[in-house]
């Protein structure tokens, strides 16, 4: 088994993450600058994606219990769940369908492909439960993971602003609205103006996850 | 030997999820019923969050190194997203917009009903 692959996404991540804690801006994003080096580097060295895979595959695995894991912050952030049940049930409810469908629609309208649509629909949830949902429905699941990272990177630029700018003051509102709408990363950007606002966010985006992933495969169906 | 105690259980509800889904025919991830076990498992008191915590929190926190490898699968996939780059931006900036305002105006009619 060549090492060459997870040595190369070790030191490239580090590299942009040294990058990205002296520079804080989403253009400096870390996992979306390595996956474009990376990329870039295989296509001009040559080198296929399947001995690339050969350990990087170990990485990807991990993804796997770290969503399990996801069950600690949602466990310990029960009592807050407990406190919103019903904004956090409604919001998600309703705008996690909203994301699957307007993703949908918008991509059919627009001529997408079957295979491209499927890779879109569950881009609104963190990637590792987007990644296992477009492999599931038939999606191509490398596709899915950079668009999810790219609305991700949307939230994380202009959630707040764009909320400002639709008169979205309560706290509530707008940490649910930006978890369901761009996961994690939105979650990092709003966790720093309102600590409140991104706890909600972040349980929102495992919740909303955990929603998609029941649903999003059922919807698909009569679609 | 602590934190094998958090891995071993983590991985086996990860393994459990799986296999439920395999076995269930359900068309659900493994990982994400894994993650309900593991939940349910936490609020029924048959896993302390001690057993867990600190490898959990290890695998959470870094995630986004994980998203790399799939990411790059991106490259296989050239012709087809230059030739469908259209569908995948304007569903992906409209959504986002649509998503976020959806859920923002849901949540804030449901509390300004309440108050």
């Amino acid at each position: 088994m060549n090492p060459y692959g997870i040595t190369l996404t070790l030191v490239v991540f580090y590299l942009f993450s040294e990058l990205h804690a002296r520079r804080k801006a989403f253009y400096t994003n870390p996992v979306l600058l390595s996956i474009a080096t990376i990329t870039g580097l295989l296509t001009l060295g040559g080198f296929s994606y399947e001995s690339y895979m050969e350990s990087a595959v170990f990485l990807k695995f991990l993804l796997g219990p770290a969503v399990v894991s996801l069950a600690v912050p949602v466990y310990k952030g029960r009592d807050t769940i407990k406190a919103y049940a019903r904004e956090i049930a409604l919001g998600i409810a309703v705008g996690g369908t909203a994301a699957i469908l307007s993703a949908f629609y918008i991509a059919e309208l627009l001529g997408g492909g079957r295979e491209v649509v499927l890779s879109i629909a569950p881009k609104s949830v963190t990637t590792a439960i987007a990644i296992g949902v477009s492999e599931e429905i038939g999606g191509i699941p490398a596709l899915t993971a950079v668009l999810v990272i790219l609305t991700g990177l949307l939230g994380n630029a202009f959630a707040p602003e764009l909320l400002n700018l639709f008169g979205v003051r309560d706290r509530i509102a707008r940490g649910l609205a930006t978890g369901v709408s761009s996961h994690g990363l939105g979650t990092a950007r709003i966790i720093t103006e309102d600590e409140l606002a991104g706890g909600i966010s972040g349980l929102a985006m495992a919740l909303n996850g955990v929603f998609t992933a029941l649903v999003l495969p059922y919807l698909i169906e009569v679609l | 030997m602590r934190p094998y105690r958090g891995l071993a259980i983590i991985f086996g509800f990860y393994a459990l999820g799986e296999f439920t889904s395999l076995a269930l025919d359900l068309p659900v991830p493994g990982s994400v019923l894994g993650m309900l076990f593991l939940l349910a498992a936490l609020l029924s008191g048959a896993v302390r969050l001690e057993w867990v915590e600190g490898e959990a929190e290890l695998l959470v926190r870094n995630m986004s190194v994980m998203f790399i490898p799939p990411g790059v699968g991106i490259v296989t996939y050239g012709a087809l997203i230059t030739s469908q780059a259209v569908p995948i931006v304007g569903a992906l900036v409209i959504s986002f917009l649509v998503t976020l305002l959806v859920t923002a105006k849901t949540v804030e009619i449901l509390r300004r009903g309440r108050k």
